[in-house]
């Protein structure tokens, strides 16, 4: 009972985390119908400058600093290379962001060398006893994090007009150029929004708790678990990002713990394939991903 | 003013769907654009609101001016801010989104909370079921009840010149009556319109003037009472044979000798 309960608030820690991503990356998907593949080196960028300027700016500083650059370096690719080609379509974009992540993935896997450094400082490898069961304080705060997060961004759209032209656009690109809402900048906010989801999430994913590995090319890689998660999710539907990080961080807690680490990699994608088989547009989405 | 100069517009590199077209719509009138599917109605519309670039399209040539303003280099955007909207063919509501929702969506290219507000209520009082119906899905609306939402969402943003594409398609003969005096009512406080409309019979009778369409030129160009007497909008719009009056004669000949050939002819200044 004991590790059971240790293993669900493990699953729910990393799913909570695995949304945040997979959220911003069907916010970019909404907004632009653009899968972006650098999204893992949106995560490793964040996390890098927290290593960067750790010194100087002593932990909290630099994990805002993260923070910012990431939302930052996702707002700068949308500026500087898609928005360009605004008349390329949704595919050839996809590979454009192939071309990012590699660039960026490599330039600061090439500046780590041989350090992986943890950045979870305020919470990794701190357990917490909660009434005789010892848990991870990292996959605590992810939730409570993460709550906060994905709540304030529900909110804002459901109620705000960026939420509404978010959803406009999202809805009929012609419909909502017509009212006068202005999808460069409904584009922009998207990539910047989940640039900085993506910078809260490398916090925890760059620690002992969740991954035992620090910054590295390990990162990236958990990182995607994030597209499995958005997919099985439903491509269009933040609801499902949400449910799909949740349910990819189960599915990797569990089957590390009754099968294997190794087995847990491809039990995620074999949930994905399992959801997409029955719902070809995933458990929410109103679009086939199979159109991607 | 709305004015249209010798506009050529081409979709990639092969389809030319514009050859050349001149009208002028003041601010205070109505006009009818008239044409059969393929004519370059849409296309006309998409020009003039800044969306052609959504469907591939360029302008090659001519001009299209608001006022002073050159606007066939706006964004759309842009040019909703000047005044100029539109509502699209097939209504192209946010279905997954609420009524309420939709004029919300509508009220963002607006200038001010309070033209909001008073777009708001102008839109209310044209389409009480939209009040009535605010939290309920945009999807779940009739036809008619999806054509009052497209046009009130036009409205939210405050048209000084309202671009209308086929509003009366796919609706019932009595709803497209309550369309049209709806639209009269919109141009009778202060909106220009462009009503672009196979429906020759519902057009004419909103509108002041009138251009006909075929394969990319204006054919025909003239007052909205001219071009209902005109023969050739008679047998190919409207089903019939002009009255054999002379008066109503005389407008079809009137109308006949401005179909173009020598394209300046027939342009119509209103
Ligand atoms: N997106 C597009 N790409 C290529 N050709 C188009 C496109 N839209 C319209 N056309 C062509 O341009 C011409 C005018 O079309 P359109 O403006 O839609 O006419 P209408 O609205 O009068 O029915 C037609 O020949 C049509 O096939
Ligand atoms: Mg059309």
């Amino acid at each position: 009972m004991e590790t059971f309960v240790q293993l669900v608030v493990n699953g729910f820690g990393k799913g909570a985390v695995f949304a945040l991503l997979a959220l911003g990356f069907v916010v970019i998907f909404k907004a632009t119908e653009v899968v972006n593949f650098a999204h893992g080196s949106l995560v490793l960028f964040g996390g890098y400058l927290v290593v960067a300027t750790r010194e100087t700016l002593g932990w909290a500083g630099a994990a805002v600093l993260g923070v910012v650059s990431a939302g930052v370096l996702a707002l700068l690719v949308e500026r500087l290379l898609l928005s360009r080609s605004r008349l390329a379509d949704p595919f050839s974009l996809a590979l454009l962001t192939i071309g990012v992540d590699v660039i960026i993935t490599e330039e600061i896997v090439r500046r780590l060398g041989v350090s992986l450094p943890f950045i979870g400082d305020a919470w990794d490898a701190q357990p917490v006893q909660v009434g005789g069961v010892t848990l991870f304080r990292t996959h605590l705060v992810a939730m409570v994090v993460a709550t906060v997060l994905i709540t304030a961004f529900f909110i804002a759209f459901r109620y705000s007009n960026w939420g509404v032209a978010m959803r406009a656009q999202a809805e009929n690109k012609e419909a909502a150029a017509l009212v006068g809402i202005r999808s460069s900048r409904v584009t922009a906010t998207a990539w910047l929004v989940a640039g900085l989801l993506a910078g809260v999430a490398v916090l925890f994913i760059a620690t002992q708790d969740f991954s035992g590995a620090g910054l590295s090319r390990g990162t990236h890689s958990i990182a995607l678990a994030a597209f499995p998660a958005a997919i099985l999710g439903g491509l269009d539907s933040t609801a499902g990002a949400i449910v799909g990080g949740l349910t990819v961080g189960l599915v990797d807690a569990l089957s590390t713990h009754y099968v294997s680490f190794a087995f847990a990699k491809s039990a995620v994608f074999l949930v994905m394939l399992v959801v997409l088989v029955v719902r070809p547009s995933g458990l929410f989405g109103t679009r086939e991903s199979t159109r991607v | 003013m709305l004015t249209v100069r010798n506009l050529h517009v081409r979709y990639g590199r092969s389809v030319a769907a514009l050859h050349g077209i001149d009208l002028d719509v003041p601010d205070d009138g109505v006009l009818a654009v008239l044409g059969s599917n393929g004519a370059g109605k849409s296309t006309l519309l998409r020009t003039i609101s800044g969306t052609l670039r959504l469907h591939r399209g360029t302008v090659s040539g001519g001009e299209v001016r608001y006022g002073e303003r050159r606007i066939d280099r706006l964004d759309p955007a842009a040019i909703v801010g000047l005044g100029v909207v539109g509502v699209p063919e097939g209504r192209q509501i946010f279905a997954r989104m609420s009524v309420d929702e939709n004029l919300r969506a509508g009220g963002i290219g607006a200038r001010s909370a309070e033209d909001r507000a008073r777009a708001r209520e102008r839109v209310h009082e044209l389409f009480p079921v939209l009040a009535e119906r605010a939290r309920q899905r945009a999807g779940l609306l009739s036809g008619g009840e999806q054509q009052m939402l497209a046009i009130g969402r036009a409205l939210m943003a405050g048209p000084k010149l309202l671009l209308l594409d086929e509003p009366s398609l796919g609706l019932a003969p009595k709803i497209v009556e309550r369309i049209a005096g709806i639209i009269r009512e919109i141009h009778q406080q202060g909106t220009a319109v462009v009503l672009v409309e196979q429906n020759a019979v519902m057009a004419l009778q909103v509108a002041d003037q009138a251009v006909v369409l075929e394969t990319g030129t204006v054919a025909l160009a003239g007052s909205a009472a001219e071009l209902s007497a005109s023969e050739e909008v008679q047998r190919l719009y409207l089903g019939g044979h002009a009255e054999s009056d002379t008066a109503a004669e005389e407008e079809a000949a009137l109308a006949r000798r401005q179909r173009v050939g020598a394209r300046g002819l027939s342009r119509w200044t209103g």
